[in-house]
């Protein structure tokens, strides 16, 4: 199995394509940490509009290191899931493409093991990307910016609030963060999967993944009454985001944050069971459909 | 003779199509074994099936006697295969191809086991070469190495002619009688060109929409002693009433394609002999064993395009 899993990561680290999501993900990051280092505060007073009359803050330490990594994470978890569809999306199809995957089956390997192994290839390369981001958006953020208290703003209806965390209880929080974020992307990686059994080129199921997450996110952020009760709870796209469950802190009865705290765990708990349900059925099913493919490619 | 590979009622349908019907064909130990039939006569579904690619729909496999169960890859642990166009990774070189098809079989790696097997397709001076600069040929012999790295008995080739030139051709010929006359190997060859299978095959099968036509040893299905000869001279109506009164008389017959004579192939000589004797200016002498007649035959259909003539 190690043996087997070695060769699929030494193959997707060979293929050109790996790198591109590496590459856009530096991208973004450079451009984040050049404009808030030029105009950040711009940025700042727009977030503190509604409460800027109110709430006096040092901009100077609110744009900090871990400010930016959660700025950064907002906006790259978005996009991530089509980086992931990359390599997940080409893992069976691409074979087939290529006409590997009739020559990989003719050696004394289960199906089962080759998609296993594929699946776990895909897990890895989700997480090699996400410490990537982490290395590029904590790391190199709080060098560049430094290491304060972090504000977190949060918006409930029409009322905001921001948050703050002390800079001694957040890293924890990342780690967290990151961790889920990991979860979160390999329904993605598990979907594309499925998809890529398939299909006999690397286009279609890279493509129609990324039309499945813009359509479910829609789905998932309609406000309507019958979706939010039948089809939202079960919708992965309604806990991608889940991540920042680990940054609304638990307050006392004095609206004091608790260090240490979250303030709905349970909530984040649930999210977690429903990615990982998610995870189950999307690769049980291309297990399931590998198994009896015939390969005709 | 041991059988390595039986095959009994074999059969595949893909929705209202039936691409293999009841197909039974044993190859024994040490054969190079013949798979003839024209384009999609059903060769590559039946490999296929041998190879767990395609799920038969009925029928068993028998490999050195023990049937195949669904989950056992003992078939897969004594083959080494080549379907259809050798794919490889394009971009891994020939070394890191070999190497990493070597570790999926289950082979102990070691760089002059690699170096060997790229030496005996006379790649080994192209090992960093990356695949896709690699010509039909080159990618086919690298094909070869990876199908015989993990010392196989059995080894399949799917049409491993294809795409090739006359000189890839000849040492694709030359490499498949090595593997089976120095390495002992079995080796069952798919074409669509009697000629190629009369070359190296000692035994064969010839399929048709999916069914057996017929199977045996190539040399009693190619019997020399009932060969068809075609002979065009500058004038066949005079060649053939001078063949009246001699001993072809009786198996001689004028068609449009010119005078055709079903005879010994050793006696083509003389009958030469003969017509020169007679003044009987000769222009071609075509010698056809009856098998390419018959394979025609048994699998022509109206879907072919007929025969251009002036």
């Amino acid at each position: 199995m190690w043996s087997l899993l070695q060769i699929e990561l030494y193959k997707i680290a060979k293929k050109p394509r790996t790198y591109i999501a590496f590459a856009s993900i530096a991208v973004i990051v450079f451009i984040f940490h050049g404009a808030f280092k030029a105009d950040g505060a711009s940025y700042l007073d727009m977030m503190l509009q509604n409460t800027g009359d109110t709430f006096s803050i040092d901009r100077n330490k609110v744009i900090n290191g871990n400010f930016m990594c959660y700025i950064i994470l907002n906006t790259l978890l978005v996009q991530v899931p089509i980086l992931v569809a990359l390599v997940a999306g080409d893992s069976i199809s691409g074979e087939a493409n290529m006409g590997t995957l009739r020559l990989l089956l003719t050696k004394p390997i289960s199906r089962n093991r080759i998609i296993g192994v594929k699946f776990i290839a895909s897990i890895i390369y989700t997480i090699g990307l996400l410490l990537f981001m982490a290395v590029l958006a904590l790391f190199l953020s709080r060098f560049i910016f430094g290491v304060e208290d972090q504000l977190v703003f949060r918006v409930h209806g029409d009322a905001s609030e921001i948050l703050q965390i002390t800079k001694d209880d957040i890293t924890w929080r990342y780690v967290c963060a990151f961790g889920y974020a990991t979860i979160a992307l390999t329904v993605i990686a598990a979907l594309a999967l499925l998809l890529s059994v398939f299909a006999e080129n690397s286009i279609g199921p890279i493509i129609a993944t990324v039309c499945i997450v813009i359509i479910c996110t829609i789905i998932s952020n309609m406000n309507v009454p019958i979706i939010d009760k039948t089809i939202k709870p079960f919708l992965f796209t309604s806990y991608l985001v889940g991540w920042k469950g680990f940054f609304y802190i638990a307050t006392d009865e004095f609206n004091v944050p608790i260090k240490g705290s979250m303030e709905n765990w349970p909530a984040v708990r649930n999210s977690l069971f429903i990615l990982f349900a998610h995870i189950g059925i999307f690769f049980g099913a291309a297990a399931f459909f590998f198994r009896r493919k015939d390969i005709l490619s | 003779m041991k059988s390595m590979l039986e095959v009994r009622d074999l059969s595949k349908i893909f929705g209202a199509f039936e691409a293999v019907k009841n197909l039974s064909f044993t190859v024994n130990e040490g054969d190079i074994y013949g798979f003839l039939g024209q384009n999609g006569a059903g060769k590559s579904t039946t490999i296929r099936m041998l190879l767990k690619l395609i799920k038969p729909t009925s029928g068993e496999i028998y490999f050195s006697g023990k049937k195949i169960e669904i989950g056992d890859n003992t078939i897969l642990r004594e083959t080494g295969a080549i379907i259809e166009r050798p794919d490889l990774y394009k971009y891994l070189s020939a070394y890191d191809n070999l190497q990493l098809f070597a570790k999926m079989s289950g082979v102990t790696v070691t760089r002059t086991l690699i170096m060997n097997q790229l030496e005996m397709v006379g790649l080994a001076d192209r090992y960093n070469s990356k695949a896709k600069t690699f010509s039909q040929g080159m990618k086919q012999r690298l094909g070869i190495a990876i199908a015989l790295v993990h010392q196989p008995k059995l080894i399949i080739l799917d049409e491993p002619t294809n795409g090739l030139d006359p000189q890839g051709i000849a040492d694709m010929r030359n490499l498949i009688l090595r593997l089976s006359k120095e390495m002992g190997k079995t080796v069952i060859v798919s074409s669509h060109l009697l000629s190629e299978i009369e070359l190296i095959a000692n035994r064969m099968i010839i399929i048709n929409k999916g069914k057996k036509i017929v199977e045996g040893n190539v040399a009693e299905l190619l019997d020399p002693a009932n060969t068809l000869v075609e002979i065009n001279t500058t004038n066949n109506e005079e060649a053939l009433a001078k063949l009246q009164n001699t001993q072809w008389a009786s198996s001689i017959a004028n068609t449009k394609k010119g005078l055709r004579l079903q005879m010994n192939r050793k006696d083509v000589p003389q009958l030469v002999s003969t017509l020169a004797s007679m003044q009987v200016n000769i222009l071609s002498v075509e010698p056809r064993h009856s098998l390419e007649d018959y394979f025609l035959s048994l699998t022509n259909n109206d879907t072919h395009v007929e025969p251009f003539t002036n």
